[in-house]
């Protein structure tokens, strides 16, 4: 069963040999990979093959990773399923007939399926940690600056990090060891991360670990989410993590500041898809009919599909004359509001706690219809994006049969916390 | 809370701001959807204005002349080229 995880297939050597020797690692397709067609799951780039490789491309292949092909993802990774690919859905390998999640669907099935060893993501709301929540993987959202960006088609570049996925915290965080580090060509990268020991982290100690648990996110949840997700957190007490419950009042806001933000960096990032330089082109076999602007308003016709469109257009509205004010800046408000409250949070505890989803994995096709009730399944992940932070998701049982994924957030760089508490729940 | 609402003619206007074509029936379906969107986002009317300083800086470094793409690769992926450049639609 193939689960439609890959778009393409393709195996590109690696150049060094180092801890990824013999490890096959699947790279999400917004990621660019030197004359390996890259196409963000967009008919817009279904021929585009980029001239380099992303920075992240470059340290796998220098680890001694063999990648094995390019994974399916929601167009442009705006979606929470991987049903707005152009190349048709990824089926979830635990249950044929639900969704993986997304946007790194692909990613997240080829690792569940055993098609891979690892796998390279991409998490601007989430899109890391929900498909490894409901295929039963584990997920890590770097925090922002510490993974580069160069070569990551953007999406919202103020949002999104690359992120690994594994069976197993252990993996996903030597996966992240490799990747991290400062890069001169992300300007938004730190001098933090080049020489760590993430692995290390994941020994199963939690003794006199603090964690909060994040009370708004764990009603919000579906009963049988929640309880797996408490009997969780009850383990890790008995292992000696001290337990607390946390209630931050910002986080009813988070879905509305996220799109906003999201929608209005999306609808200037996807400006460069005119079909000029790459992608579908406006001219009609007469030529080009009207002027420039016909052009392109044809071009992006053609090579987006309903999502890609709808954002772009939600986005240019809350950005117009009138609405800059009532939408976005008020966005921002929001944004500044959930950091400080989770940097007041954090301040007693050392990482939060959450389910990862607030619902089990829908069937295909469930969810597609209303899009308002799809970004709303957003609602654990897209906090974390807001505040920069780290957070991980980590298989924590089953619901009815289905995986479910819990979330620990840490603060800015404290990806070690995150991963020592996520090991000891494996 | 009030309601925001969006007929076809406002999507029509927004899609030409964004250079994107839609069909009638895609204005009519993103105008209802559009109006659950927007009634959604109104909730952020009740988020307190934040003071928020980032600790940014501005960081310049004069220009240095670094490896780039050849002619060639930069043009690999345009759909229409002349004499080595990207060619485009019409201006005007």
């Amino acid at each position: 069963m193939s689960h439609n995880a890959f778009i393409t297939r393709e195996e590109i050597d690696p150049e060094d040999s180092g801890v990824l020797d013999g490890q096959r690692v699947a790279v999400k397709d917004n990621i660019s990979t030197n004359g390996v067609r890259t196409t963000c799951g967009s008919a817009m780039l279904s021929e585009y093959v980029p001239p380099y490789d992303a920075t992240v491309v470059s340290r796998l292949k220098d680890a001694g990773a063999t990648i094995t092909g390019k994974t399916n993802m929601d167009e442009f990774g705006m979606g929470t399923t991987t049903e707005t690919s152009h190349f048709g859905p990824t089926t979830n390998p635990v249950d044929d007939e639900r969704v993986p999640g997304g946007s790194s669907g692909g990613s997240a099935a080829a690792v569940a399926a055993g098609d891979v060893d690892l796998a390279l993501g991409s998490d601007t709301g989430g899109s890391v940690r929900c498909p490894a929540a409901f295929c039963g993987v584990v997920g890590i959202k770097p925090t922002y600056g510490l993974v580069s960006r160069y070569g990551l088609v953007a999406y919202a570049n103020s949002l999104e990090q690359i992120g690994p996925l594994a069976p197993t915290v252990k993996e996903a965080a030597s996966l992240l060891d490799v990747i991290s580090g400062p890069d001169e060509r992300d300007a938004t990268t730190r001098e933090v991360g080049g020489e760590t020991t993430y692995a290390d982290a994941a020994n199963g100690d939690v003794s006199g670990l603090t964690v909060g648990v994040l009370s708004e996110l764990v009603d919000g949840a579906d009963e049988g989410v929640a309880a797996a997700f408490e009997e969780t957190i009850s383990a890790l007490e008995s292992q000696g993590a001290e337990v607390h419950e946390v209630s931050l009042d910002s986080l009813s806001h988070a879905v509305a500041a996220y799109y906003v933000i999201a929608m209005s960096e999306a609808s200037s990032n996807l400006a460069r898809f005119d079909g000029v330089r790459y992608g579908i082109s406006g001219a009609t076999d007469e030529g080009y009919e009207g002027n420039w602007n016909d052009a392109f308003a044809r071009s992006r016709e053609a090579g987006f599909g309903p999502e890609v469109k709808r954002r772009i257009l939600l986005g240019t509205y809350a950005l117009s004359a009138g609405y800059h004010d009532k939408y976005y800046k008020k966005a921002q408000d929001a944004r500044a509001w959930i950091k400080r409250d989770f940097d007041d949070a954090l301040a007693d505890a050392d990482v939060l706690a959450s389910p990862t989803m607030p619902v089990l994995p829908p069937k295909l096709g469930e969810s597609l219809d209303d899009p308002l009730q799809l970004y709303l399944m957003d609602a654990n992940t897209v906090p974390v994006n807001l505040a920069d932070l780290p957070a991980i998701s980590v298989p924590a049982g089953t619901a009815d049969g289905l995986p479910v994924g819990a979330q620990f957030i840490g603060p800015a760089f404290g990806e070690e916390q995150v991963i020592r508490a996520a090991s000891a729940v494996e | 809370m009030s309601s925001e609402s969006v007929d076809p003619e406002t999507v029509a206007h927004v899609a030409d701001l964004a250079r994107v074509d839609l069909e009638a029936d895609e204005r009519e379906r993103f105008a209802a959807q559009f109006e659950d969107v927007f009634n959604y986002f109104e909730t952020l009317d009740e988020v307190p204005e934040v003071e928020s300083e980032p600790d940014l800086v501005n960081v310049l470094r004069p220009d240095e002349v670094g490896e780039s793409l050849s002619q060639d690769e930069a043009l690999r992926n345009a759909p229409a080229t002349e004499d080595g450049y990207f060619e485009g639609p019409p201006v005007g």
